[in-house]
């Protein structure tokens, strides 16, 4: 039987290492990853499930943290922007982010490279249009897209 | 922002999830959660338990009927949808209209059963499922019951599932003709100003969204029947009666043209 719990011990994978935490049960994932886990790379942008720059994977498809409960999560497999690369290690996204100027002020950027992670781990070849979906979840203020699209179109060919 | 106080149970059998739901007051079914979390941190809703239906893999479950239909698990997502073969082969207008709901992450995670359960006359599914002529199929303490969808949507936010009971799987009947669904939507993908859904097969069924608490059912597509029909719609920021009105004409006439 699993009886209702206000909070429980979850054991979650994030980025290949699996964490165990006691969280409430109405914790937010993008709160878990954030305060508990201290990886501050995935951003709460509207907390509304309408700007995406919470994205993270999830057994690896793009969702969108801030509509996850951390309980939720217990026994999957999260992937956040930390499992990308770091300075002098960048993953071929962020690279062609770099190239091709895909950010301004950046705040959209973790949520983008996640939503493009999931594209391209599904879809190696994406036509411009399956990009232009794949982030339709995603909004940029700074409305860059083309250059996002870009990148993400050179980063699929390498 | 952070939630209320809420309890949550993760059931490994249909059973202990309805146990769960009838023995807790105010208790809730979670699926993907895209709609319910949200209206939780507006505390539009506050239950005080939610009942995670993620490990119930046969409520995911999608399956042809031995006639040629379909079975969704009310938990399949609208990406499963899209991605089931079984689903496109008896029945392809479900992914076409899956593919419009909000964006890849909200497909990834949004339900079928949380679409038709939130009822929700903005959604895209109540109109569809009302003119594909699809049966609900609902679990309680005493059984399971079956309700076509004509009689599933109640009002706004409300349904034939009762406290205590839970929706288990939509049953869609074979292809026989023709199918279509256009709306105007707020913004690419969004949700639904009016929406029309169209089931052509000899005769026209056709259900209207967005214009009443509940989808609004014409037979026929002869515009004076959808005028006749659509006699109060709502007036908001978004349209005003008068323009939803003319809104249903239109689209009910373009979901026919463009059923295939």
């Amino acid at each position: 039987m699993s009886e209702p719990v206000a909070s429980k011990r979850i054991a979650v994978e994030v980025n290949g290492e699996t964490y165990e935490h006691e969280v409430e049960a109405r914790r937010l994932l993008v709160h878990f990853l954030r305060d508990d886990l201290e990886l501050t790379g995935t951003h709460v942008g509207c907390d509304t499930g309408n700007c995406g720059a919470c994205t993270v994977l999830c057994d690896g498809q793009a969702i969108k943290s801030c509509m996850m409960l951390a309980v939720q999560a217990e026994g999957r497999r999260i992937e956040t922007v930390e499992s990308l690369g770091g300075e002098g290690d960048l993953h071929a996204l962020q690279q062609a982010f770099s190239t091709h100027h895909a950010l301004q002020c950046g705040y959209c950027t973790p949520g983008m490279l996640m939503s493009a992670k999931g594209l391209l781990d599904n879809n190696p070849e994406p036509t411009e249009n399956e990009i232009r979906r794949a982030i339709q979840g995603n909004i940029c203020r700074c409305t860059g897209y083309v250059n996002i699209v870009e990148a993400i179109k050179s980063a699929a060919v390498l | 922002m952070l939630l209320s106080q809420v309890e949550y149970a993760r059931p490994q059998t249909v059973a202990e999830a309805i146990g769960i739901l009838g023995g807790r007051e105010n208790a809730r079914p979670l699926a993907g959660g895209q709609t319910l979390i949200n209206v939780m941190k507006m505390r539009a809703a506050a239950p005080d338990v939610l009942v995670d239906l993620a490990d119930l893999e046969e409520l995911r479950a999608i399956s042809r009927t031995a006639d040629g239909g379909l079975e969704l698990g009310a938990t399949a997502t609208y990406s499963d949808v899209i991605g089931s073969p079984d689903a496109t082969a008896a029945r392809p207008i479900l992914a076409e209209v899956c593919a419009q709901i909000a964006d890849v992450q909200v497909r990834n995670r949004g339900t079928v059963g949380g679409n038709v359960c939130s009822s929700d006359p903005t959604n895209h599914l109540p109109p569809l499922m009302v003119a594909v002529g699809a049966t609900m199929t609902i679990a309680g303490a005493s059984g399971e019951r079956e309700v076509p969808a004509e009689e599933f949507f109640l009002g706004v936010y409300f349904t034939a599932v009762s406290p205590g009971e839970l929706l288990t799987k939509v049953t869609i009947p074979p292809k026989a003709g023709r199918d279509g669904f256009a709306s105007v939507t707020i913004g690419k993908d969004g949700t639904c100003i009016v929406s029309a859904a169209a089931s052509v097969n000899g005769q026209t069924r056709l259900a209207i969204g967005c214009v009443s608490a509940t989808p609004v059912v014409v037979e026929g597509s002869d515009p004076e029947a959808v005028r006749a029909a659509v006699t109060d719609p709502p007036s908001d920021v978004h349209a005003s009666a008068e323009y939803r009105r003319h809104l249903a004409e239109v689209l009910a006439a373009r979901a026919v043209s463009e059923a295939k």
